[in-house]
């Protein structure tokens, strides 16, 4: 297992995807990592998980085995909750492992659970994914069958259930607050910390909880089977593994692609994907789906690692690794409207700056867009923005600031043109 | 019908109440069985939302309000909506989304004469790469163009005339 191309699209190194139970253990090491795991204590499994170096895939990176160390192990009650919200603009990988290795994800969840002690897994999924949500039910029966959930798991005396839950509809309930207050049956608004999910008081409940993405996981049965040491001669020194990167926008192959961290921005965007439409060239990059700081496409870019530590020397995040491509057709005014439409709907109006400040930089990009704007207006939208960051209650505020004072940063030849109606033709519009 | 007393959903519903520690957090499952059953979320399901959940009526109606899957207005047969979010746009899903309202003669949220099909464009729907693509009540469509959507709409326009004459 250790020389397969694949640590989470497994279904890849086989061809189809690994949908039935039967399946995963015939073809793709089965429940092996967590068979292996209740065998441990479990302060080990949550060190090798540390040792590996795995770090969060939901966007900041985290390290998931020292969250996991964080939760008190003497108390009663304690949850997982796996977010498969996947609402950033441009990512799509959480689907794909859900649809065509599904099991994976469970046993990565059911192996979380059994080192922190937790007696019930919530899969929190989009309300758009309700056929994901649906099949991984009956997956979830499978397991249940096998006796891989419920009562004295394996003879191990754990006990744990898995249950999915869908949102409706809310982008705000990626945030992991929000997705428990959501779980609840509140409002999906964040909550104030401290207190922090892994602590008492603040995760499902009010009990510890660890709140990790389907990525994350799905990566610990490879953990489990093949030991930290294995995992970390994959990637970088401080992105130990794989990373699913979803790649959309103007490129000849979007799609998702698990790489090893150590993968440049050329060898995916070109040689992998393709490069930009014929007769196009690469304009900018939003490495981040519309969170993160847009980067030109440069070849110092271009010739960048995809790991954390690569992409803040570029002044930029991987993040959720949801490459938007855009190539020379495009005004980059035009995308960061479209990026700060999305935040202005998606801003759960609890805090003012995020409520109001998106809102303006609407409505003043709305002008500059119908060519109605000055110079003073890209100034005092950058402005806005820059009082935005680090305020706000949740880091929406911060995701909706940077669009706006990157793109202007880079690209502010674009806005002037488009301020001043030189240029009214727009892609897609 | 309702939802209370409703055979349909018994089992349904007593699963969703089986998953929580907490009544409260079956309020997102049952308001789409509600949905389901008036093919909006009306006063009616709130009420009887509010009544199984044991909460407060106004505090199911912000839930409802709050998340946009929940529909607080009557829909088409077919709730079309349309990523036109930033991936999908710079594959031409902008021009696809206006296409498809000129060809259905709505406006934006609207539905057509036929109580049909309903068209609005959403957010990012994680299918990027399927560009041009849309949600059909629960089910994603993707890899559309014009052509296909106007094959497919004809097919249920044909579809409901036949049961009009049956
Ligand atoms: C506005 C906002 C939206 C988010 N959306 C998601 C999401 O859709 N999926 C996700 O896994 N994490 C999302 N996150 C990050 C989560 O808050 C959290 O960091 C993550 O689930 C932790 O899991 P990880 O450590 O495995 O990455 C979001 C954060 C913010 C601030
Ligand atoms: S920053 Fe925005 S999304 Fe986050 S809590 Fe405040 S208003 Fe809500
Ligand atoms: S941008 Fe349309 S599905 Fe993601």
């Amino acid at each position: 297992m250790a020389d397969s191309k694949h640590i989470v699209l497994r279904h890849l190194d086989i061809g189809k995807p690994i949908i039935k139970l039967k399946d995963y253990e015939k073809r793709a090491g089965g429940y092996d990592g967590f068979k292996k795991a209740v065998k441990m204590e479990k302060s080990a499994v949550i060190d090798e998980v540390k040792a590996s170096g795995l770090r969060g895939r939901g966007g900041a990176g985290f390290p998931a085995g020292v969250k996991w160390s964080f939760i008190p192990q003497n108390e009663p009650i304690k949850y997982v909750t796996v977010n498969a919200d996947e609402s950033e603009t441009g990512t799509f990988k959480d689907r794909l492992i859900m649809e065509q290795n599904p099991h994976q994800l469970i046993e990565g969840a059911l192996t979380c659970a059994y080192a922190i002690g937790a007696k019930a897994v919530y899969i929190y999924l989009r309300g758009e994914f309700w056929d994901v949500a649906h099949m991984l039910d009956e997956r979830i029966e499978e397991a249940r069958k096998a006796g891989y959930i419920g009562e004295n798991i394996l003879g191990s005396g754990f006990s744990c259930e898995v249950y999915t839950h869908l949102g409706a509809g809310a982008y705000i309930c990626g945030e992991e607050s929000a997705l428990l207050n959501s779980l609840e049956g509140k409002l999906g608004q964040p909550r104030v910390r401290p207190p922090f999910p892994a602590q008492k008081g603040g995760g499902l409940y009010g009990e510890a909880t660890v709140v990790n993405n389907v990525e994350t996981l799905a990566n610990v049965p490879w953990i489990m089977v093949n030991g930290a040491d294995e995992y970390k001669k994959i990637g970088t020194e401080q992105s130990a593994g794989t990373k699913l990167y979803c790649v959309s926008g103007n490129i000849q192959k979007p799609g998702v692609y698990e790489l090893p961290f150590d993968t440049t921005f050329r060898e995916l965007l070109e040689t992998v994907c393709g490069g930009p439409p014929e007769g196009r060239s690469f304009k900018a990059l939003l490495p981040s789906g519309g969170s993160g700081p847009i980067v030109p496409l440069t070849d110092e870019v271009l010739d960048t690692r995809m790991s954390y530590e690569d992409c803040a020397a570029i002044d930029t995040i991987i993040g959720s690794a949801s490459l938007i491509v855009m190539d020379d057709s495009v005004n980059i005014a035009w995308v960061a409207s479209k990026v700060i439409k999305f935040f202005a709907h998606e801003s759960c109006g609890k805090c003012t700056p995020c409520r109001e400040g998106t809102y303006w930089l609407d409505k003043v990009l709305d002008r500059i867009m119908a060519g109605q704007a000055t110079a003073k207006d890209i100034e005092r939208i950058d402005d806005v923005a820059k009082n935005m960051a680090g305020i706000t209650l949740c880091a929406l505020g911060d995701f909706a600031a940077n669009p706006i004072i990157h793109t202007i940063k880079h690209f502010k030849e674009d806005f002037l043109a488009m301020a001043e109606g030189k240029e009214l033709a727009q892609a897609g519009d | 019908m309702a939802v209370i007393g409703n055979k349909k959903y018994s089992k349904q519903i007593e699963h969703h109440f089986s998953k929580y520690p907490d009544k409260r957090s079956a309020v997102m499952p049952l308001l789409y069985i509600a949905q389901e059953e008036y093919g909006w979320v009306n006063d009616d399901g709130i009420q009887e939302v509010a009544e199984l959940c044991e909460l407060d009526p106004t505090h199911v109606k912000s839930i409802a309000g709050f998340y946009t899957m929940y529909s607080e207005k009557s829909k088409g047969k077919y709730w079309l909506q349309v990523c036109t979010d930033l991936s999908c746009a710079l594959r031409g899903a902008d021009e696809f989304h206006k296409d498809l309202k000129a060809y259905l003669e709505v406006e934006e949220g609207g539905t057509t004469d036929d109580d049909l099909f309903t068209v609005e464009h959403v957010m990012c729907l994680a299918a990027c790469d399927n560009a041009p693509m849309l949600q059909c009540n629960f089910h994603y469509m993707e890899n559309l163009d014009m052509e296909k959507m106007k094959a497919w709409v004809e097919e249920k326009r044909a579809e409901l005339q036949k049961e009009l004459d049956a």
